[in-house]
């Protein structure tokens, strides 16, 4: 029987001081399995391992991890496709303070999240139905309202890890832009206000690790972007208008 | 050994409104009561965008008028009572339908962002038995959907906005049990903070269990791992009743070997089921809609293909789904998530080939019984006594609009009419000077007790396999199709699963992040649900809706034209009458219910 590795980290702040590698051998499945499923099996032999999971099927967010060094979901990770040399080395998503085991303290991330306010702002009087939007318009949210929150992006970008509190990350400024696209939003103008300090948004060097990692096929490296070209034409008119 | 827990010991943080759950009901409720200058919170096991509202696909059902601009809500109605096989209580089905389109219109203004027509109204797509013109006029298409990321959409459009109006949350907070007083009245819940492990007394005047489903009960489900049933696992432990818990929703399309569901959307956007001749066997069973009639008629047609050996694969186990004909621009625009989890799950690409399904346990119709305002009750003599300070809503709660079959996108409409009802209710009750008496010590430690006993047992019974058990117990007698002597055999080996899950034992005591001690306690739940699905199901001798028995193959209106009451203190079932008694329009009498 073919035997494989994995390396996992290990933390509980109640017993140990420092984190630790620690390895398991077990038997190489027969059929290819999911990165979770692998740790739902190492859970059976030692119950003390801590990770999130809820949806199984990479829709919740729950699962973000590092993988073989990259970011991504467990659930939808097929061992396949990270196994090296029948190794596997499993990490929680780097940048973050560790709580236990694979999970990470998110506060951070959330808390950039909600200070792009991340939320419809139309103070209009609502109609007694919908708001109409056309299907271009509505298009125009797609490959941005997707996404999941998993931290995959935000934990694997160099910016973010130096100024997690004035860097938004690349998950918050997909959001900021998802209601910036969004025609029925009327705050525009406020919003690239909020993001028009040297932080926010233009910590971004444009390293694209957000987008390799992105477990739903994002691109907040395009969405940042159109913030930045947002940002620059509504300069020019302001500089304009004032001329 | 640990330190015994009591009222002393722990600390009471004191709430005016407490929401057990952060899925779509709980969300909604809260949204509702966040307005009101009330002290509120809600409590969810994960952070609530990872709830299992966000897994759902196909959309949420309401007569808005977008797709047909002379939909009714009365034909939606119609629709409702008749998949729920006549067993749903027509008032509460009248309420939601009728205030379905306000809370539909509500989420839009919220920023949900739904899939657009043209003429830039949401889309609506058809789904299993809808009809006009109360089943005369064909198939409508009533379910407004986001892509096939409905739930998605809908969970993270509502957390936003309780972001925007300042919910109080305690995330990652996981509930034990509830604290009762010598009044029988809920007085909160105790509860520990999974990332410290520190455990509290939370105490309310209102606490809403809005804590999802339970489809870990069988080893096969479309549900999130999370979903344990919780709430009703509470409730049953506090002595409260249960309604209807025979009536559990197999899903057609549950992914083969891997459970994830692929919505009836699809069907609805004129996919077809086939077995391993390549027939459309759905026009025999069902020759007017066809693959969109009930999804109990389509699950049992499909296992009946099964076992008369015509099913797909090496071992005739499952059907296939066919998409490939819609086309690669309509899968992509309409059914994105659903590409990516069949090549994620089941390794196909429905662009060029079928999917291979299995009917999969999906939905709980039943659940702690409530009014329209989501106050949960017990039965005495057909009569119903409001349980102060309970509430309960969404899948963990029975209001009853589904009956004995949920309808495709009634249970989002669900979420949303009942949750915004129970806050408006909470509201009123509590401003108006309503609320319940304090417990006392006593009653706080009876609480802990289950708890403590967890921490300080030391058995050889291990959650994983302990859990495994109770699937397979579950699957084996009580899945599509169930028999007497069968279910029987099931009760008893529940019996000595109970044995072991009273007595389970963790052998990691850290208070941290202990996942293991959260995942004991999920599986005393899920027990409880089981075995108040297990003895409905084997005393409902009729078959009807979800609940289809071998030995008793007929609907028997004379005697099962109601609702089943499970009492979790004697284990026995009562009936309950169902409520034909709608305010604005003629009930719906029981009829012969085809397809
Ligand atoms: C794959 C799938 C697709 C679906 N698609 C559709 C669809 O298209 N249309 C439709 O109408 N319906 C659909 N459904 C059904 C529908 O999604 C669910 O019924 C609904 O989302 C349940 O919402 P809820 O608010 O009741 O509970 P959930 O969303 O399950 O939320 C439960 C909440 O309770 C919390 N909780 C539970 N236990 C505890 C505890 N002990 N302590 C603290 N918190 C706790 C959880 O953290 C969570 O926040 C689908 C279901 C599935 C499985
Ligand atoms: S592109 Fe920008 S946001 Fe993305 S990883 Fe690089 S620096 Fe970070
Ligand atoms: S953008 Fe992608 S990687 Fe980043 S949080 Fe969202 S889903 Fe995760
Ligand atoms: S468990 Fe939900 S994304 Fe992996």
């Amino acid at each position: 029987m073919q035997k494989i590795e994995v390396n996992l980290y290990r933390y509980n702040p109640e017993k140990d001081r420092f984190p630790y590698m620690m390895s398991y051998s077990l038997d190489k499945p027969k059929k290819d399995i999911m990165v979770l499923d692998l740790l739902n099996m190492l859970k059976e032999e030692d119950e003390s391992i801590s990770y999130r999971r809820s949806c199984r099927e990479g829709v919740c967010g729950s699962d973000g991890m590092n993988i073989n060094g990259k970011n991504g979901l467990a659930c939808i990770t097929p061992l396949s496709s990270v196994i090296k040399k029948n190794k596997i080395e499993l990490r929680p998503l780097p940048g973050l303070p560790v709580i236990r085991d694979l999970v990470v303290d998110m506060t951070e991330f959330y808390a950039q999240y909600e200070k792009i306010k991340p939320f419809l702002q139309n103070d209009t009087e609502a109609p007694l139905q919908e708001r109409l939007q056309s299907p271009e318009d509505r298009n125009k949210l797609d490959g941005f309202y997707e996404c999941i929150l998993c931290a995959c992006c935000s934990t694997s970008c160099p910016s973010f890890w130096w100024n997690p509190d004035k860097f938004v990350g690349p998950a918050a400024l997909l959001q900021a832009y998802r209601f910036l696209a969004d025609s029925r939003d009327l705050k525009t103008a406020e919003r690239l206000d909020d993001l028009s300090d040297p932080f926010s948004v233009y910590r971004c060097h444009g390293i694209m690790n957000c987008v390799s990692v992105c477990p739903k096929g994002l691109n907040p490296n395009e969405a940042i972007g159109e913030i930045k070209d947002m940002l620059l034409k509504k300069k020019k008119n302001i500089i304009v208008s004032d001329g | 050994m640990s330190e015994i827990l009591n009222s002393k010991n722990i600390q009471t943080i004191e709430f005016d409104a407490l929401i057990i759950g952060g899925g779509g009901s709980g969300m909604r409720t809260s949204l509702e009561l966040a307005k009101s200058g009330l002290k509120t919170a809600v409590v969810s096991k994960v952070f609530p965008t990872r709830s299992h509202t966000v897994s759902a696909q196909g959309g949420i059902t309401c007569a808005i008028q977008s797709a047909d601009p002379n939909d009714n809500w009365q034909w939606h109605m119609y629709d409702t009572v008749k998949g729920a096989d006549y067993i749903g209580d027509q008032d509460a089905i009248e309420y939601m339908c009728s205030e379905g389109p306000k809370a539909v219109f509500e989420l839009e203004h919220m920023g949900l962002p739904f899939s657009r027509f043209e003429n830039g109204r949401i889309y609506q797509r058809p789904f299993g038995g809808q009809s006009k013109d109360f089943g005369k006029g064909g198939q409508a298409a009533r379910t407004c959907a986001a892509a096939d990321r409905t739930g998605h959409a809908l969970l993270h459009t509502l957390y936003q906005n309780n972001v925007k109006e300042g919910s109080n949350f305690l995330n990652e907070w996981f509930a034990v049990d509830l604290v009762k007083n010598a009044k029988n009245q809920v007085t909160g819940v105790i509860a520990f903070s999974i990332e410290s492990g520190d455990v509290a007394y939370l105490k309310a005047q209102a606490t809403v269990l809005a804590t999802g489903g339970a489809g870990r009960i069988y080893a096969s489900t479309t549900n999130a791992l999370i979903n344990t049933g919780d709430g009703l696992g509470m409730a049953l432990r506090a002595g409260f009743p249960a309604q209807d818990m025979e009536m559990w929703q197999f899903h057609p399309t549950g992914i083969y070997g891997a459970g994830s569901l692929v919505t009836e959307g699809c069907r609805g956007e004129g996919g077809y089921l086939i077995n391993a001749d390549g027939e459309r066997f759905m026009e025999r069973y069902a020759p007017n809609v066809k693959d969109l009639a009930g999804r109990d008629v389509v699950a049992r047609s499909m296992v009946l293909e099964i076992l008369e050996g015509r099913g797909c694969g090496e071992n005739k186990d499952h059907v296939f789904l066919k998409l490939d004909h819609l086309g690669p621009d309509v899968l992509n625009s309409k059914l994105p998530g659903i590409c990516e989890l069949s090549r994620t799950f089941a390794h196909v690409d429905p662009i060029y080939e079928p999917i291979p399904v299995v009917p999969t346990c999906h939905y709980m119709m039943g659940g702690t019984p409530t009014n329209i305002n989501g106050q949960a009750f017990i039965t005495k003599d057909d009569n119903d006594h409001v349980i102060d300070g309970l509430f309960s809503v969404g899948e963990a709660a029975c209001v009853s609009v589904h009956g004995a079959n949920r309808l495709g996108g009634n249970s989002l409409l669900d979420l949303v009419v009942f949750g915004r009802a129970a806050g408006m209710h909470i509201q009123s009750e509590l401003k108006s000077g309503g609320g319940v008496n304090s417990s006392s010590d006593e009653d706080i430690d009876e609480a802990l007790l289950r708890l403590n006993k967890l921490n300080n047992s030391s058995t050889e019974f291990e959650t994983a396999k302990v859990k495994r058990e109770l699937q397979e117990c579950m699957q084996n007698y009580f899945g599509v199709f169930r028999r007497g002597d069968y279910m029987t055999k099931g009760v008893e080996q529940l019996k000595e699963i109970r044995e072991k899950v009273e007595n389970l034992s963790i052998k990691d005591n850290s208070k941290a992040f202990n996942t293991s001690r959260v995942e004991a306690l999920e599986l005393q739940n899920l027990l409880e649900v089981a075995e108040a699905t297990a003895i409905a199901a084997s005393e409902r001798t009729e078959s009807r809706g979800a609940h289809a028995r071998e030995d008793f193959p007929d609907r028997d209106d004379e005697n099962w034209l109601c609702h089943s009451i499970y009492d979790p203190q004697t284990k026995e079932l009562s009936k309950r009458s169902v409520n034909f008694e709608p305010k604005e329009v003629d009930a719906f009498p029981p009829a012969v219910r085809s397809y």
